[in-house]
């Protein structure tokens, strides 16, 4: 059986723990092990605080929506904000030696890091959306 | 309480910070960098960074450890990190910035490393 828990979110920092704090339950019900349910939340954590600064602008009126989604043998989250998008391909490697001492430009190399899939995609309503997936 | 408590402590020549808490965007990373730049300004340059008590960091956290580290190096000092819990140090291996931090598991060893 899935089970599918959406939030909607006001585009402010404080969104990022309610997001994290609501993954919690379904990461520890499906049986991932400390490890992984970390990666997961850094993960989610990295997508949400993206959606805030870069994709809505910080712009509260906008919304972050979120959506966890057990699968037989994985988590899926999704995580859509309503801003332009991006190139995920044009994010510099923050590991290479020009970019190492840089004091941003880690968040999505985690999120590849951390989750086993992840893609970027705009929808046909508007908004860019990261969709992650980490198997048990 | 605050999202990441800082103390400050002298071990001869060298400020230990004893951080408890979280360095994440917003409070905690701004503590961290008021921390550090206030000792700058105080002319303290050795400075051992505790993080036994940090459980987490996310890449906002991230940027500030390079920043201060950048801007103690700058101001002819030294930084060093003492005691990473594994979630820190399994972050700082994935960003390979355990290769750029100098980095103790014992404060002893630390503090003697000072130059």
């Amino acid at each position: 059986m899935t089970e599918t828990i959406r939030l909607a979110l006001p585009s402010r920092i404080e969104a990022v723990a309610e997001a994290a704090g609501a993954v919690a339950n379904m990461v520890r019900r499906l049986g991932f092990r400390e490890e992984a349910a970390f990666e997961i939340d850094v993960a989610l954590r990295e997508a949400v605080i993206n959606a805030i600064l870069h994709g809505n602008k910080r712009e509260e009126i906008k919304t972050v929506e979120v959506a966890f989604k057990s699968l037989p043998d994985a988590l899926q989250i999704e995580v859509h904000d309503q801003g332009q998008g991006f190139d995920p391909n044009s994010v510099a490697d923050p590991t290479r030696p020009e970019n190492i001492m840089k004091t941003s430009g880690r968040g999505i190399f985690l999120i590849r890091a951390l989750m086993d899939e992840v893609e970027w995609f705009m929808r046909p309503g508007g908004g860019s959306t990261v969709r992650m997936v980490k198997r048990l | 309480m605050a999202e990441l408590n800082i103390r400050e402590r002298q071990a001869g020549d060298v400020i230990v910070l004893d951080m408890d808490g979280r360095i994440t965007i917003g409070e905690g990373s701004v503590a961290l960098r008021s921390a550090v730049r206030r000792l700058l300004e105080e002319g303290k340059k050795k400075i051992l960074m505790n993080l036994a008590g940090v459980g987490y960091i996310d890449s906002s956290g991230i940027g500030e450890l390079v920043s201060s580290y950048t801007a103690v190096s700058k101001g002819g000092g030294q930084l060093k990190l003492l005691s990473l819990t594994k979630k820190l140090q399994d972050l700082l291996t994935i960003t390979k910035l355990l290769t750029v931090f100098d980095v103790y598991d014992k404060e002893s060893d630390a503090l003697s490393s000072f130059t």
